[in-house]
């Protein structure tokens, strides 16, 4: 079943030619990539490599950023989001996001799952409950937390929150959705959960994920691109890049050599 | 051998005698106004009108023109003052503009405050026909309190992590619902206690109202914006300085001062108070 | 929804360069009032004559050198008070103090800030004047030295607290690698701390300084307010700020000695103006230093 999905050919995201600047530095540098439906695209390099920045132009977070400049496409589902006439809050909609270090907001756990859909504008009080049981559930945390839902979500261990923000990121219906370094500041436990989560969220969404650890890596994603210094050094399924990688350097750095 | 030590005793010692001094300094100004001033405070003191000239009666009107004048003065700095914090940390990118705000804020706090009730004379009590008023008053003393106001929201802004604006803004809300559903309510209270510590100054303030709308002496209550006011410490500086019988009414002066510094106390505790409650607040 | 964000935008926009329309709009009402003063009075009179003599029946006099050395008296001799004592408090508490003590000194520090000035100047009558007068001999103690003493204490708050402020960012390895020399607490103190924070302290004092120069209650209260060129500590003198203070209430609005109360508000609007800007300089430049 995994061998079929690897094979799906459906693409979610073009990248083409993306040049980026921070204040002048080119950081990204000629990246062309292509990200299939529905399966997980990791993203490993070394620290500095660019490769949560390069996640970052994926909803265009990085807009927020003083000085930042991006050249070249991307293309989801066939439209550039870097087009002019492209509204970038669309676009955050369609592409959520979670981040390294979980960041519940200061309110209750129902609130802050509620969040993104009012200020969508929903007001619904039936569709944002369910939908907040729906999302929860998606998150594999509802069990944790139905009996609690009005206390502060800052109450929540490291992996809870960090779930709870997946829950967040759902409960607005992105169809891509993409996760910096989401299990680094977590345990073992919290981690393993987190991955298992990955792998059953694929089936909905397709999913884009920046990790410094390598066997993560290739335990959960289907398809693995290595950056260095800004460039992509080899892209391809993981399977192959971890263990007939074609660039000296892409073996230098899986296994360890550097890092 | 042990001059190296001697000379360090010494020099501490000097610097423990800097301390004393500024501490005695505060503590006997403190000290005189409560104790002579304490003696006068009385309901009737509080809640009267002035009788007889002056040398008699209560300070009701300049406590109540102090408070009227105040609110106005918030009136103006909060709504501006906050408006003015949210441009700079939330939307200001580094180009000359913002740099030319940020200068005109620190300028504007070292203006000095006569300055203001020239400023305030010419533009709300003549161009604007405000006449001498409350309301000319508090404009000035709200133009005063606007950079302190500006700068306390701001400190308040920053102190919300980024993560709750990316995190709002990655669930796709524009930057304004960003700022006002996930950054403002977590802010609103800093900029109040910064707020209410600027008004509490420009409570004491005398020299910009000078000008604009306080009165010497009168025996009722403001009724209307475009009334004149009397206020406390323009009371006092009456009651120390040109008042016919300036040591009969001494006590009076005192007790004016020790309700004018306890005002200001009160604001200040209950900014302080706010702020720790606030505090408390956010842990849970 | 995009246009929304726009008018939301333009709207604190708007709000922000108001500030700066603001200090503009002070800075051209001065001169613009100012301006019909010199139709009758000569520049070079206003500026280098001693007399201001508003009020003479037959020739008005507008000199402002009088208000110029009294308010740079007082302004010097509260400096003289208000920085060693500053400076030295703020040493002891950054380097002296057990972190108690700091505790309970910054709120007690903070209220004298807090203090309005017509308190102090009304302190300055009932108990600094008549102190002053029985140590020197004199009718009253209403005079330069009551003021310069009455704006020391006021600048102390400012001086105190900045200048702690940069005494604690001085990096603590300059403090070590000058203990790890052999140089005893007093001597980093003095030789390393105070040199690396300078021009922190510096601004500091310039800061207060400005405080000193516009503040006006306590000086009109306490300084005895003689019109007249001081030749000590112990006359009586009258700043450009008290000057304005007395005499703007009793003008008819627009006539020559109006403008000319505008005029030297003016004048002291430039000179705090150019003391904040050259803090504010002083300051940036160690920012830099420091990072």
């Amino acid at each position: 079943m995994r061998d079929s999905l690897v094979k799906s050919d459906l693409v979610k995201i073009k990248v083409e030619n993306l040049n980026f600047y921070y204040t002048g530095v080119k950081v990204l540098k000629n990246i062309t990539i292509e990200i299939k439906k529905n399966l997980v695209t990791g993203i490993i390099g070394p620290s500095g490599c660019g490769k949560s920045t390069f996640l970052r132009t994926l909803n265009r977070m990085n807009d927020v950023v003083l000085g930042a400049k991006a050249e070249g496409k991307i293309l989801i589902d066939g439209k550039n989001i870097y087009a002019l006439d492209v509204d970038v809050v669309a676009i955050r909609r369609k592409v959520g996001m979670v981040f390294q270090k979980s960041n519940p907001f200061p309110k209750s756990i129902f609130d802050n799952v509620a969040y993104g859909l009012r200020i969508n504008g929903i007001k619904d009080k039936n569709y944002i409950t369910q939908k907040i049981e729906k999302s929860l559930q998606d998150a594999a945390l509802w069990k944790e937390v139905k009996d609690r839902l009005n206390k502060s979500a800052f109450d929540l261990s490291g992996g809870q929150q960090q779930r709870l923000c997946i829950a967040r990121a759902l409960a607005v219906e992105p169809q891509v959705l993409l996760m910096d370094e989401p299990a680094s500041a977590l345990d073992p436990t919290a981690t393993a959960k987190i991955e298992e989560l990955i792998q059953r969220l694929k089936e909905k969404y397709t999913i884009v994920i920046v990790t410094h650890n390598m066997q993560q890596a290739a335990r959960i994603s289907d398809h693995t691109a290595f950056f260095m210094q800004g460039v992509i050094i080899e892209h391809g399924l993981t399977k192959k890049i971890f263990t007939k990688p074609v660039n000296k350097i892409t073996e230098d750095y899986i296994t360890g050599r550097f890092g | 051998m042990n001059i190296k030590y001697i000379k360090a005793n010494l020099g501490f010692g000097l610097l423990r005698l800097c301390a004393l001094i500024v501490g005695v300094i505060i503590f006997a100004i403190l000290y005189d106004i409560a104790s002579k001033g304490v003696g006068k405070i009385t309901w009737e003191f509080l809640f009267s009108m002035p009788k007889n000239g002056m040398t008699e009666g209560g300070i009701f009107p300049a406590i109540i023109g102090t408070i009227f004048v105040t609110a106005i003065t918030a009136l103006l700095a909060i709504p501006l003052g906050m408006g003015c914090a949210i441009y700079l940390n939330e939307y200001a990118n580094d180009n000359i503009i913002t740099r030319l705000i940020r200068m005109s804020i620190r300028n504007l706090s070292g203006v000095p405050s006569i300055v203001y009730g020239l400023f305030g004379v010419v533009l709300f009590v003549q161009a604007m026909r405000l006449g001498t008023s409350v309301i000319s008053s508090g404009f000035t003393l709200g133009l005063m309190t606007l950079p302190w106001t500006v700068t306390a929201s701001e400190e308040a802004l920053k102190n919300v992590p980024n993560s709750y604006r990316q995190g709002a803004l990655a669930l796709g809300a524009t930057k304004w619902q960003a700022i006002r559903t996930n950054v403002l309510p977590y802010a609103v209270g800093g900029m109040l206690t910064g707020t209410i510590l600027g008004l509490a100054r420009a409570a004491g303030e005398t020299a910009p109202i000078l000008f604009t709308g306080v009165a010497f002496y009168l025996p009722f209550l403001p009724k209307s914006l475009s009334s004149q006011f009397m206020a406390l410490p323009y009371h006092l500086y009456i009651m120390s300085t040109q008042h016919h019988s300036i040591n009969q009414v001494r006590p009076i002066a005192y007790g004016t001062a020790l309700v004018l510094v306890v005002l200001v106390f009160v604001m200040n505790l209950f900014a302080v108070i706010l702020r720790y409650r606030l505090r408390k607040f956010k842990r849970d | 929804m995009r246009f929304k964000e726009k008018v939301i935008h333009s709207f604190f926009f708007l709000n922000g360069v108001l500030v700066v329309i603001i200090l503009l709009g002070i800075f051209a009402l001065l001169v613009f009032t100012s301006i019909p003063a010199f139709k009758e009075i000569r520049l070079s009179q206003f500026f280098f004559s001693g007399i201001w003599n508003p009020d003479a029946y037959v020739k008005p006099a507008y000199g402002i050198v009088s208000m110029l050395v009294s308010t740079f008296l007082i302004t010097f001799g509260s400096l003289v008070i208000a920085i060693p004592l500053g400076i030295g408090t703020a040493a002891y508490l950054s380097d002296l103090a057990s972190p108690r003590v700091r505790e309970i000194a910054k709120p007690i520090v903070e209220i004298l800030a807090g203090i309005p000035s017509v308190v102090i100047g009304f302190l300055g009558i009932v108990v600094v004047g008549p102190v002053i007068a029985k140590i020197f001999g004199l009718h009253n103690g209403l005079n330069a030295l009551n003021g310069s003493v009455l704006l020391a204490i006021m600048a102390l708050p400012t001086i105190i607290s900045l200048s702690e402020d940069a005494l604690k960012s001085v990096p603590k390895s300059f403090e070590q690698a000058s203990l790890a020399l052999g140089a005893t607490h007093w001597q980093t103190l003095i030789k390393v701390k105070i040199p690396a924070a300078f021009s922190g302290i510096i601004a500091a004092c310039m800061l207060g300084m400005g405080r000193a120069v516009g503040e006006t209650m306590t000086v009109l209260m306490a300084t005895g307010c003689a019109p007249a060129m001081p030749q000590s500590f112990l006359d009586s003198v009258r700043t450009f700020s008290s000057t304005i203070a007395i005499e703007l209430g009793e003008v008819p609005y627009n006539t020559t000695h109006y403008y000319a109360l505008f005029a030297v508000g003016l004048v002291l609007f430039i000179i705090t103006f150019m003391i904040n800007m050259a803090s504010d300089i002083i300051l940036h430049q160690y920012r830099k230093v420091t990072k």
